[in-house]
């Protein structure tokens, strides 16, 4: 972050706390894992902080697919790196995970049968339902950084079809789709020769 | 020393568990297998709490099993030892990426992963549509084309999608909470 103004020293001083506090915000709000979590961080991470673009966070999930680990944590280790450094990355994922650690405590703790009442399925009826749609919204807006020309459609929709139809292995297609971006990228200079 | 187990041991399922939370469940069979900490039936309910609070599944089948086991330090001493690996290997990767985002290859190689990553996520989002909005196991039994869909599902994800396009100012939070508050209504007035 650089210091553009007055507060910057200031601005500074609080991205530590900044970056725990909305990344903890992502890991109260996300329900349905690492990709739901994807249309929280368009909003707060791209469009509010400005921290990363939509392009970064499509080749931080890219990567997170073939490193280990759960996406949520990788994205955020990513972007807290990007903002602070080392101290940045590690502020933001403890922050991500925070609200898990508290709310799972909780209910272990007190709820044998948390998912068995009726009242709390019926909300997740709703809340799946919704998820779905910010999901989505979330693609579409992933699509028109990723999928810029016909040879990356061509990728989008094999992989697409490779993991849905034949449940082609993420790590396997992450993989190859990197080198097909070379390939295709050196063939396309051999032509302008 | 229980806490240091729990670490090592989740530690090992963050370091190979590749492609997210779901990932690490195979993982969690093989420890209860070696070391009785938990049972079969306790990882099903695991995945069934996973799955109804907010949070990324991983770190919160870590904090369960932890907690479970030993207790909130047990919780607290799972959780890091399932993420440490992956912040490790992210941090490295970053400054990497980093330094060679002007590096030619570099540039051919993430333009292949971004329609990679975005077809993978596409693939993601159709298989949480089938599961929230299609009942597949109640249409194979009854083989009746209505019983394959969740009407009140469609309709509510359907008017959402809408809605979050031309309100956009609105935060996605508000429309999870309405859409949990439906969900309830709709149950109470029998119409799931």
């Amino acid at each position: 972050m650089s210091t553009r103004n007055k507060s910057g020293s200031d601005n500074k001083k609080h991205i530590h706390l900044d970056l725990f506090l909305s990344f903890m915000k992502i890991g109260i709000i996300s329900f349905g894992g690492g990709y739901a979590m994807l249309a929280f961080l368009q909003r707060e991470i791209v469009e509010k902080k400005k921290w990363a673009t939509n392009e970064e966070i499509c080749d931080y999930f890219a990567i997170g697919q073939c490193t280990p680990g759960i996406i949520a944590v990788n994205s955020a280790t990513f972007i807290g790196q990007k903002c602070k450094g080392i101290p940045g990355g590690i502020i933001a994922t403890l922050g991500v995970v925070f609200p898990s650690v508290v709310v799972i405590s909780i209910i272990a703790a007190f709820f044998k049968n948390f998912s068995d009442i009726a009242v709390v399925q019926n909300a997740f009826i709703g809340i799946r339902a919704c998820v779905c749609a910010l999901i989505v919204n979330a693609v579409i807006k992933l699509w028109k950084q990723s999928v810029v020309d016909l040879p990356a459609l061509a990728l989008f929709i094999s992989v697409f079809c490779l993991s849905v139809f034949f449940g082609a292995t993420s790590v396997v297609l992450v993989i190859t789709s990197g080198i097909a971006g070379i390939i295709i990228n050196n063939v396309r200079r051999g032509i302008k020769r | 020393m229980i806490y240091l187990l729990l670490f090592f041991e989740f530690f090992k399922t963050g370091l190979f568990s590749i492609g997210g939370g779901l990932a690490t469940i195979p993982f969690l069979y093989d420890m209860a297998d070696k070391t009785g900490w938990f049972t079969y039936a306790q990882i099903a309910d695991m995945i069934a709490i996973s799955e109804s609070t907010p949070g990324p599944l991983g770190a919160k089948m870590a904090v369960f099993a932890g907690f479970q086991t030993a207790g909130v330090p047990g919780g607290i001493a799972a959780v890091i030892g399932l993420i440490l690996p992956s912040v490790i290997i992210i941090l490295t990767i970053a400054k990497f990426l980093k330094e060679f985002r002007e590096n030619r290859y570099v540039c051919d190689t993430l333009y292949g992963l971004r329609p990679a990553s975005t077809a993978l996520i596409a693939a993601a989002c159709a298989s949480v549509i089938k599961i929230s909005l299609f009942d597949i196991d109640l249409f194979n039994k009854t083989g009746k084309l209505s019983d394959l869909f969740i009407f009140f599902s469609i309709a509510l994800a359907v008017a959402v999608f809408l809605l979050t396009n031309k309100f956009k100012k609105i935060h996605p939070i508000v429309f999870i909470a309405v859409s949990g508050v439906a969900g309830i209504i709709a149950g109470e007035a029998g119409l799931i």
